[in-house]
């Protein structure tokens, strides 16, 4: 019994060994080239059982209606997304998200370019809750030409498509010089994007003091959510997961040694 | 099968009937009883376990191509739509990624314990040459499957190995853009691989059958290399090992699943969440960790055809090992200085794997520095001088032979006098950088391959047990 332990634990050892060694020699390769250090977040989505913090995702999607939309889309967002379960609107007595007034009040505050029907004319309509987060910009050749020469990025996955995911974002969002507001300490040189956050430009509506620094925790907080809408029901399924197949493993342990009781090996 | 008597027989008219036409059920049944070496131990449970994976693979895969749109404007966005919107989605996305890496892990810990044990060895080098074509054959798929979710990771990567092909000599540029079906890699590109990456996969599963079809014709290898001899050195496959292998399938699956649902990001690269843009290039184009030992020997070599054709030999001479190794003893356990150079042979395959995944260039440790003179320029207008010109070559040449040589003496005094270094002068790391520790690793690798064939015959192996019976019990 002894022997066949230490066996499983050297296999499982050894595995985890093989997977950690690559990861962190990946991890440390991809790591950025300044001084700068970054400041970890504690993140309410942190840890095997973390959810996402529903009142800073409901600031943080006000900060991106109200600053960061001027530039950057959300491609690959719809509207009902902002009410679908482990949503920041998400609500019980609206499961299905068109239905929700939160969300409905919230495409309809956004413009539509779309074609009349009847005439064939384009024309301009408020949002639905079906409808995607529109362009910013005709094209991108358009939103270069109107941003230093570089398009904003689409922000759907930003909070995924960088070495330090979240952390990233935030330390960008904070680290602004004082006196040239393109020059970024985390970016580690000149941005094309201006500092876009200063102390109170958005007032929110629940009382916080809207700091940079809460801003950018907050819009942080939604991009995370924007990047990985399904963390929460993934988590929560994992723990499921690993439960059963702990019990599974020792059942599947226990058969073995009963299976195997009679033979030397 | 390998002489083992088949004990089925069928119970009903219908199987009877069955049976005489098609011995399907025989078949498995037969399979089931298959006598097994009663010493096998856990790393002979990866066989399963990979099988598992293959299967897990063909199901996620296959449901994720119904959703998946192959083409270069709508790839990035469907696979943002499964997992934001198809049905369970955001389990099998992960699934299918998390699991190439999973397929891989098993895959490595299973070619490993053959070397170790020496299953490669008559009468079973079959076995082994068809897992180096199943292994060739998991690494195209995993290349061309990395391409689909069309991030900049995808993109470049593709760009970066099909490149490989140009460097052919003669026919390389045709036969690259045949590949590609254009002059880059395009929306053709995208579309072929796609294909391939769905017709690869069933390709393995028939491989994998004759894979196991030879291993119960030549029967299974064991930890001490010693042949079943009688009837009480084997049990029946049933239940002995479908329990041992059911038990660390789970192990398995519990090291999966924490990686599908804590840290599906983990074995990935933050750029291919950047949708593909042929105009940008990543600052660093690195691959799946699964092929990075092979990228580190690539780029140990700085000449490009050289370096490609060292990384499938890398590959190639795994294809001829069991003519290579020329000891009768099969299991390590008994020889003491192939194990060691086995352990090297690890080692080795592992610094490959941290050196592909580093900057060449970047230095695994530093010794002092080095002084050098960078701007000789600065240093002239420092001091007053203006550079040597003229008609006469040699008179310039010494000249300025002359005044690097002042330029670096100053650099040296001012550094002796404790004083900030003049902005003409230069540090540069010493030491070892990655490049050179690829070379090492890469001789390493190498080096295991071409002592095997001596160490065979100069190597006094140690006693071996009579019968795997004798050793189980002397152990014990």
């Amino acid at each position: 019994m002894k022997t066949v332990m230490k066996k499983t634990l050297l296999i499982a050892a050894t595995s985890l060994a093989a997977i950690t060694g690559v990861g962190l020699g990946v991890a440390y390769a991809a790591g950025g080239s300044s001084d700068y250090e970054m400041k970890h977040v504690h993140w309410h989505f942190n840890g095997p059982f973390g959810t996402y913090d529903r009142a800073a995702m409901q600031r943080g999607y006000q900060v991106y209606r109200e600053v960061c939309s001027s530039c950057h889309q959300l491609k690959f967002l719809s509207f009902r997304h902002l009410g679908d379960k482990g949503g920041p609107y998400y609500d019980e007595a609206y499961p299905n998200p068109n239905d929700n007034p939160y969300v409905k009040a919230f495409a309809a505050d956004w413009t539509i370019q779309d074609i009349d029907l009847d005439t064939g004319d384009a024309i301009e309509r408020p949002g639905i809750p079906a409808d995607r987060f529109p362009a910013i910009y005709d094209n991108a050749a358009a939103a270069a030409a109107s941003n230093n020469g570089k398009a904003p990025p689409d922000l759907s996955v930003m909070a995924k498509a960088r070495t330090g995911g979240a952390d990233w974002l935030y330390n960008i969002l904070i680290s602004y010089d004082k006196d040239d507001v393109f020059y970024n300490k985390a970016y580690g040189g000149q941005m094309a994007m201006a500092a876009p956050l200063s102390d109170g430009m958005v007032e929110y509506a629940d009382g916080t003091e809207a700091t940079v620094d809460q801003m950018a925790k907050d819009v942080t907080e939604f991009l995370a959510w924007s990047a990985d809408p399904k963390m929460e029901v993934r988590k929560q399924t994992g723990t499921a997961t690993m439960i059963y197949l702990l019990i599974l493993a020792i059942l599947a342990y226990i058969s073995y040694k009963r299976v195997w009781r009679n033979v030397e090996h | 099968m390998s002489g083992h008597p088949s004990t089925y027989e069928p119970k009903y008219a219908a199987t009877r009937w069955l049976d005489q036409r098609l011995p399907i059920i025989r078949m498995g049944a037969d399979f089931m009883t298959y006598p097994s070496p009663r010493n096998l131990n856990y790393w002979w449970t990866f066989g399963g376990i990979l099988t598992l994976c293959l299967v897990s693979q063909i199901i996620t895969g296959i449901i994720l191509a119904m959703h998946y749109v192959p083409h270069v404007d709508m790839a990035f966005d469907s696979v943002q739509r499964i997992r934001r919107d198809v049905p369970f989605g955001w389990l099998l996305q992960p699934m299918h990624a998390v699991g190439a890496s999973m397929f891989f892990l098993a895959v490595y810990i299973h070619m490993f314990r053959g070397l170790y044990y020496g299953s490669y060895k008559a009468p079973r080098e079959m076995i082994w040459i068809l897992g180096c074509v199943i292994y060739l054959i998991m690494m195209a798929t995993a290349f061309l499957g990395y391409t689909l979710p069309w991030g900049q990771m995808s993109f470049w990567g593709a760009t970066v190995i099909t490149g490989f092909f140009g460097a052919v000599p003669v026919v390389g540029e045709s036969l690259q853009q045949w590949l590609l079906g254009g002059f880059s890699v395009s929306n053709a590109t995208l579309n072929r691989f796609f294909s391939l990456h769905y017709l690869l996969p069933f390709v393995i599963a028939g491989i994998v059958g004759l894979h196991v079809w030879a291993m119960h014709h030549a029967g299974q290898n064991n930890p001490i290399g010693v042949e079943p001899k009688s009837k009480k050195d084997t049990l029946s496959f049933h239940p002995y090992y479908t329990v041992k292998d059911g038990f660390a399938v789970v192990l398995f699956l519990l090291v999966f699943a924490f990686f599908v649902f804590y840290q599906p990001d983990a074995l990935g690269h933050a750029d291919n969440y950047i949708e593909a843009n042929p105009m940008e290039t990543p600052a660093h184009i690195v691959p799946e960790w699964y092929f990075l030992p092979f990228y580190a020997i690539l780029r140990a070599v700085p000449d490009k055809l050289m370096g490609i054709l060292l990384m499938i030999g890398a590959i190639a001479v795994l294809f001829v090992l069991p003519w290579l190794d020329t000891s009768k003893v099969k299991s390590m356990r008994f020889r003491p200085l192939a194990r060691r150079f086995f352990y090297i042979f690890l080692v080795a395959c592992f610094i490959l794997g941290w050196c592909g995944a580093e900057t060449p260039s970047d230095m695994v440790f530093t010794v002092g520095q080095k002084l050098g003179v960078s701007d000789l320029g600065g240093y002239l207008a420092s001091i007053g001088a203006e550079f040597p010109s003229g008609e006469n070559v040699k008179f310039i040449e010494d000249q300025t032979r002359a005044f690097t040589a002042d330029a670096l003496a100053a650099c040296q005094s001012e550094l002796a006098a404790g004083h900030a270094l003049p902005e003409y002068c230069s540090q540069t790391p010493q030491g070892l950088n990655f490049v050179w520790l690829s070379r090492i690793a890469t001789f390493l690798y190498f080096g295991f391959f071409f002592i095997l064939p001596i160490l065979g015959l100069v190597e006094k192996p140690k006693e071996r047990p009579e019968s795997i019976t004798k050793a189980v019990l002397g152990e014990a």
